[in-house]
């Protein structure tokens, strides 16, 4: 694994959108002229059931199509995974978990038994429900991963998914600027 | 034999995907085929044409006036298998197609 | 920082089933029947969408069945039509013998195919086995390893098709590839639409001034030359598989041929693979080559027809090749890829490199880092003599006892 590469797990249960927020997010990282992939664990798909999806960013572009084992990031969409599913596999000192939920950092390092270092939170759930009216918390997430990351432009980001969203939503601009501000509120809430 | 296996087309002779020329039929002269003949008596015959549209050969020959009314003119020895069909098929009042035996 | 090759190039985020449908946008068949199967339903799906949009002008066919799929196809493929189809594993299993109709008819028919495992027990994550079974049976087979060659293959292989007269499909790597998002460099729809040119078939069904009859029966005197026709079509067809790839990279950039040699040429081991492994592999040759290890890779890209005698040229210096299989052949002998690779080096003369069997990947199990390490290493012990290769098949990545 070349050391630019980045590797992302997201963790959701089917229907939160934990593949859309990897292909959104894929997508707008595309933008800011990065290579990516962005890929969904390969199954069928049931709604509730626990679901992964994966991410690479490189600035060389990646040949490996294998699944991600190691990775430096891990996004939990909801944090009742914590109990049935071992969402810190594979990740090593450096690796960072970012939770959505209403406990704090330390809380939650104590439920996963990894270094506070390491743990993000952001009430994600919160923000969507106040931004866009509904708990959908994969958007919100994206820019908490955003801020974690630190080495990506927030702003191309935003551009990018505006006008994404603008083509999928045209009828329904409240919707585009719910998602928008729900990214912007997470990117500044999210705390370590 | 041997000069019938002259005349098979090789590979590079025949045209691709088993494509056969349409109306080829017409040169396969199955007509030597014929056990039994049938022979059209046109004085009976009303053209109806029901011999003509039995015939799995296609070996009834019509004919066709100005105003294009068709008429049998007559059956086609050459395709003809001799299979009796239009003999049964021609209404029984009219009997205008006999079968007889082919003399060879 | 990505970038196009292509000076009007395009570059997007789409999966490989994404890129599929948008290229069968720009090539705009006249027909396309086909019945959704995971993994490929969104090639179906995304192109039905364009034709109920009205974006594209073509004729869908909604069917009953992946064998209705492709009668319908040869059906408008015999009737002058471009027809398309798309299908995976179990879908391809019920073409079967439609597949054979359609080459034997020399119907330039092209198939979209996403590699997935057959059933039982029931799997739909990738392996070889769905199209190596249809591997005779006189359909052209082009491989991807990633979105940017199934597109790229996609645009060729019309191309290639129509000018050998035989059907021919374009594969990609179940999920792994067609559910990828990756960058892809899309080419304008007009450039794509100029390379594939128009359809214009010698003979057609529907052309009442030369009518003809097609599918009658054929016996001892006249089958076998028919067959050999369509044998030697394929063997034919290696030389149009070169020129659309030349033409192909005068147009848009990129380079295509048989295979790909990845640092081959000085190569003392090297894996013989086909799909998206491939890359895996690449990554590790990497490694390899910084250490010393004079380790290569062969990524086969043309299956059928196979480049029998150029495949035995570029692997004639190797020491220990191994040839990595994604389907077992259940047969007691080797699987379809080693036995060509082997045949065609025999055949060539070459005797000298030591040819290893792995099957690995089945049902979409991995083959990745450390198990492709360990292959190379068992490469070098043979090349330099410490072990005797193996004379069956390794099964990669399994639980054997």
């Amino acid at each position: 694994m070349s050391a630019k590469m980045i590797e992302i797990r997201w963790h959701g249960r089917g229907g939160q959108g934990a593949k859309t927020a990897a292909l959104l997010f894929a997508e707008t990282v595309m933008a800011t002229g990065m290579y990516i992939q962005a890929f969904p664990e390969y199954g069928p798909e049931r709604m509730g059931a626990p679901v992964q999806s994966f991410n690479r960013i490189s600035e060389d572009p990646i040949v490996i199509h294998s699944g991600i084992k190691n990775p430096n990031y891990v996004v939990i969409l909801d944090s009742s995974l914590m109990e049935s599913v071992p969402i810190t596999d594979g990740i090593d000192k450096t690796g960072k978990v970012i939770v959505n939920t209403s406990l704090s950092t330390s809380e939650i390092a104590e439920r996963l038994d990894i270094d506070t270092s390491q743990i993000y939170v952001v009430n994600a759930s919160k923000i969507a429900l106040e931004t866009i009216g509904k708990d959908i918390p994969n958007t919100p997430m994206l820019g908490a991963l955003l801020k974690v990351i630190g080495t990506l432009d927030i702003n191309g980001v935003l551009k990018d998914i505006n006008f994404k969203l603008m083509a999928k939503f045209r009828h329904k601009p409240g919707i585009v600027e719910g998602n928008l501000a729900s990214i912007k509120m997470a990117f500044d809430k999210v705390k370590n | 034999m041997r000069k019938e296996e002259d005349k098979k087309l090789t590979a590079a002779e025949l045209p691709i995907g088993g494509i056969v020329e349409a109306g080829t039929a017409v040169n396969f002269h199955t007509g030597t085929w014929r056990s039994q003949r049938p022979v059209w008596n046109r004085d009976k015959c009303i053209s109806c044409l029901i011999c003509w549209i039995s015939c799995p050969d296609g070996s009834i020959k019509i004919v066709s006036d100005e105003k294009r009314t068709s008429f049998v003119d007559g059956i086609d020895y050459d395709n003809c298998k001799g299979c009796g069909i239009c003999a049964k098929e021609c209404p029984t009042r009219i009997s205008a197609i006999t079968m007889e035996q082919e003399k060879k | 920082m990505i970038k196009t090759v292509y000076s009007k190039g395009n570059l997007v985020a789409k999966t490989g089933n994404e890129i599929i449908a948008e290229a069968l946008r720009q090539i705009e068949p006249d027909v396309m029947a086909a019945y959704p199967i995971t993994p490929a339903t969104e090639i179906v799906q995304i192109f039905s969408q364009f034709v109920a949009d009205g974006i594209v002008k073509s004729e869908y066919v909604a069917v009953e069945s992946e064998h209705s799929a492709i009668s319908a196809t040869i059906a408008a493929s015999a009737a002058g039509a471009r027809a398309i189809t798309s299908t995976s594993s179990q879908g391809l299993c019920l073409m079967w013998e439609m597949l054979y109709i359609a080459s034997g008819l020399r119907l330039p028919i092209i198939l979209a195919e996403v590699n997935r495992a057959i059933s039982a027990p029931i799997n739909i994550n990738a392996d070889h086995s769905d199209t190596m079974g249809a591997r005779d049976s006189g359909w052209i087979q082009i491989y991807s390893e990633n979105s940017q060659e199934a597109y790229d293959n996609m645009i060729q292989i019309i191309r290639i098709a129509e000018e050998a007269k035989l059907p021919a499909l374009v594969a990609m790597d179940g999920f792994i590839t067609s559910h990828c998002m990756e960058v892809v460099e899309i080419y304008p729809d007009a450039d794509v639409k100029a390379f594939v040119g128009e359809y214009k078939p010698e003979r057609y069904l529907l052309d009442v001034r030369r009518p003809y009859t097609l599918g009658s029966i054929d016996l001892q005197d006249y089958y076998f030359e028919h067959r050999y026709q369509l044998a030697q079509a394929m063997r034919d067809a290696r030389d149009i598989v070169l020129d659309v790839a030349e033409e192909f990279k005068k147009t848009f950039g990129r380079e295509y041929s048989f295979y790909e040699k990845y640092m081959l040429d000085d190569a003392e081991v090297a894996i013989v693979i086909i799909g998206s492994t491939a890359g895996n592999v690449k990554a590790v040759v990497k490694e390899l080559r910084e250490k010393g290890i004079k380790a290569g890779l062969l990524k086969i890209r043309v299956y059928r027809p196979f480049p029998t005698e150029q495949i035995a040229k570029d692997l004639a210096h190797v020491k220990a090749i191994a040839v990595m299989d994604r389907s077992d052949s259940c047969s007691g002998a080797f699987p379809p890829v080693y036995s060509d690779v082997v045949a065609s080096l025999y055949s060539s003369g070459i005797l000298n490199p030591k040819i290893l069997s792995y099957v690995y990947g089945i049902g979409g199990r991995e083959f990745c880092g450390e198990q492709i390490v360990n292959v190379y290493e068992t490469l070098g012990k043979v090349a330099s003599g410490l072990e005797k290769p193996s004379n069956r098949i390794e099964y990669i990545n399994i639980r054997i006892e």
